[in-house]
């Protein structure tokens, strides 16, 4: 049928709609929806990992194979350095950038290298926004508590009451460097309440937040003239005898060469995975989300945690299909936006933690009451023209420029016409174990952001990545940068590789599998 | 499971697989129609590796120009966004050497006044509008120069959002200026000295370094697991 003729369910059944609530799952019912429909719980999906720090640990098969994965670099390879310096920090993303900021600020000598352009990332995209306990009836010991629920009371205390506590002094910092947050008439910061949280919390620059904070800090790590390496991966660290690191081997991706990169600390800022497509999902994520730090770190010895959890984002758009895996932020869901199935019902409450929402999306779509397209797919409406008539017209386009202009481009008005989607693969909840200053068991060996693992628990609440980020990039910055005046330069070696490759061996790995993957391969070969 | 088949959006490109030629840095290359310019660069054996970034329309890493078929009018994209069709040519825009000025945010006396010494060639606009034709995202880049000269921050910073500092408007500029980048200046100036400093969160601050929140702490991380769960199910 007619996409349109197909969307007149959703019209018709709007004002019906508008009059109901929907309650919010029991813990009990909410365990069961998510056990028998979360991807997280799919068996085929996962192995134990064979050998190293999480031996017999379960991760997707397509994780498990990386980590297990061989190192490019040999033995005889020739460490001599081609730069030195106090920090480097491996990603240009959002936690890399406040990592090398906050390192240079506290005066070590910083260098920030990156496998694609500084600021090419998934943080540029967070389009819901930053939660951070500012209002007066909030308080950060809500944001705990909020944070902890969404992740299945996993979290790490230390890291999330660390994350929740500094909150407000990074919105500070934030401010102070030209961030333009969204205000109340009275000048205080404007907050919204976003799925799974008890406050309205989330601090927004419209839906660019992820946007106008990278801009503002890409810009200041150009004025602080950091030393950037652009367009270089990492492709393995270095130790020394005592298997602290020292620094890392790069590959220039424009002219293939190596680069090696002599330093007293180095801060992973690699982010997350979505590049692997775990279980076929389409995926939200940037181009070089290929989970290259969490290989990189795993073969140094560093334990990972939670790895055999991700979050499906509920809204991935499903239609058209230049736009597939693409975010529908959930912004419109915090605005009132319902999610209905193919029969005009609403099937949840569009407020409840992502992982409860995407699980009761795949689960009617499996039990039939999904839109299919033409090309296999299949997905709920969202309600997005909703907000208009709740809110008076010119709310869509007012408060999700970006999102209106992405889907005009395709000829798609989506204050008019609901949206097609379905869950798409979107953040790594867990990543390698840090303590509170970001360190990981490597000694010198730091970890920011979506590669690091524990802060979120099971199910990362939405907002709380931007601020991950801003929190822990800044820690690692400034205890690597602390440390660098009193210690000196260790050895490069790759002497950890022998270790690592003796028990490869062991195990049998020979899957011929190099990683990290570095960028996915979606060139096509043949002709 | 069963479902009807009235369910099923049609999507006519997907039925026919139609393919459609493109030229890709003047090369000829059949691609199937409707998949975007980035797609169509894989789908055509290329390496990409500069010119992608984030892959959702927000970087501007694949700022890209094409032409449709028999249209003298050369357009940008960005290559993520844009779906290909039938004839038409398309090349990525290389990286361009705009002069980024340098500046210490916090400490700038006149911030207005400064724009001046930053960027001398902003008050040299000709008012060609090649800019805002160049901009992907639909600003009225000219205007927004324009109102940054005579000292409009507020609109600038406002106009400016939806910039994903792709710098398709710097080349085209017969003035030199990097449209993009004086914005910049004038949306973070706007936010770190002409927006109204809020006093909740100092507050906050002040009340988290005061210990207010200890109490409560102190309660909540001595508790055992069953107390925090049942603790936190009171929350909603």
């Amino acid at each position: 049928m007619d996409v349109h003729a197909l969307q007149q369910i959703v019209h018709r059944t709007r004002d019906a709609r508008r009059k109901q609530t929907l309650p919010k799952f029991s813990p009990a019912d909410r365990d069961q929806l998510i056990h028998k429909y979360h991807p997280d719980y799919r068996e085929r999906a996962y192995r134990p990992i064979r050998f190293g720090p999480n031996s017999g640990d379960k991760t997707v098969v397509e994780l498990a194979s990386l980590l297990e994965g061989d190192s490019p670099i040999t033995d005889e390879v020739d460490l001599t350095a081609d730069y030195t310096t106090d920090v480097l920090v491996v990603g240009g993303g959002g936690a890399g950038c406040a990592a090398a900021l906050h390192a240079h600020t506290a005066g070590a000598k910083v260098m920030l290298a990156t496998k694609l352009r500084l600021g090419d990332s998934n943080s540029v995209m967070a389009q819901g926004g930053m939660q951070i306990s500012v209002a007066p009836e909030d308080s950060p010991v809500t944001h705990f508590v909020d944070t902890l629920k969404g992740g299945h009371m996993q979290n790490d205390h230390q890291l999330l009451k660390v994350m929740v506590e500094e909150g407000p002094s990074i919105a500070k910092w934030l401010l102070s460097l030209g961030v333009l947050f969204d205000r109340d008439g009275d000048g205080n910061l404007h907050v919204k309440k976003g799925g799974g949280s008890s406050k309205p919390r989330l601090l927004t620059c419209s839906d660019y937040t992820g946007l106008e904070i990278m801009r503002v800090l890409k810009d200041e790590v150009q004025n602080q003239k950091i030393q950037l390496l652009e367009f270089c991966a990492a492709i393995e660290l270095t130790s020394d005898e005592k298997g602290n690191c020292t620094g890392a081997i790069f590959k220039d991706l424009d002219n293939q060469r190596r680069v090696v990169v002599a330093a007293k600390s180095v801060i992973l800022a690699t982010g997350g995975i979505g590049r692997l497509h775990i279980q076929g999902f389409p995926t939200s994520n940037h181009y070089g989300a290929t989970g290259d730090g969490l290989c990189l770190a795993y073969r140094m010895g560093a334990k990972l945690m939670h790895i055999d959890t991700f979050q499906y984002h509920p809204s991935g758009a499903v239609y058209p299909e230049q736009l597939i895996g693409a975010l529908v932020t959930e912004g419109i869901r915090s605005e009132g936006g319902h999610l209905v199935n193919a029969k005009g019902e609403r099937f949840v409450n569009e407020l409840d933690t992502r992982d409860v929402v995407s699980s009761s999306i795949i689960r009617e779509c499996e039990e039939g009451r999904g839109i299919r397209t033409m090309s296999g797919r299949i997905g709920v409406w969202l309600d997005t023209p909703l907000l208009d008539v709740e809110q008076g017209p010119g709310t869509v386009e007012k408060h999700f420029p970006a999102m209106m202009l992405q889907f005009e481009r395709f000829g798609i008005d989506i204050s008019k016409d609901p949206v097609l989607i379905y869950p798409t693969l979107h953040y790594q909840n867990g990543g390698v174990k840090i303590d509170t200053n970001s360190e990981t068991n490597v000694h010198n060996l730091f970890v920011a952001g979506e590669a690091s693992g524990g802060l979120h628990g099971r199910n990362r609440l939405m907002g709380n990545s931007l601020l991950d980020l801003m929190v822990f990039g800044k820690r690692s910055g400034q205890t690597a940068a602390a440390r660098a005046a009193a210690m000196p330069q260790g050895k490069l070696t790759v002497g950890h590789l022998k270790g690592f490759r003796a028990e490869a061996k062991k195990h049998g790995s020979s899957n011929g599998i190099v990683s990290p993957m570095i960028l996915p391969p979606y060139t096509r070969k043949e002709s | 499971m069963a479902q009807e088949d009235s369910n099923v959006i049609d999507q006519p490109e997907v039925i026919r697989h139609k393919m459609v030629t493109v030229e890709i840095a003047g090369k000829k290359y059949e691609v199937p129609e409707g998949i975007t310019v980035i797609k169509a660069l894989w789908y055509s054996g290329q390496e990409v590796v500069r010119g992608a970034g984030c892959l959702g329309g927000f970087c501007g890493a694949c700022a890209a120009y094409y032409r449709t078929k028999d249209d003298p009018k050369v357009r940008t994209c960005l290559a993520c966004q844009m779906a290909v069709q039938d004839g038409m040519s398309i090349t990525m825009m290389p990286p361009f050497p705009a002069r980024k000025a340098t500046y210490d945010m916090q400490t700038l006396k006149d911030p207005k006044q400064d724009l001046f010494n930053l960027y001398p060639e902003a008050p040299l606009c000709r008012n060609c509008n090649a800019c805002t034709e160049a901009c992907p995202q639909s600003i009225d880049v000219r205007e927004g120069v324009w109102k940054a000269v005579f000292g409009d921050f507020k609109s600038v910073s406002e106009m400016f959002m939806d910039c994903v500092m792709c710098g398709m408007c710097t080349p085209v500029c017969i003035a030199d200026i990097a449209p993009n980048l004086v914005a910049l200046y004038v949306s973070r100036a706007q936010g770190a000295h002409f927006t109204e400093k809020p006093v909740g969160l100092d507050t906050r601050i002040k009340e988290i370094q005061d210990g207010r929140f200890n109490d409560e702490w102190a309660k909540i991380l001595r508790m055992t697991e069953k107390e925090l769960a049942d603790h936190c199910a009171t929350v909603k």
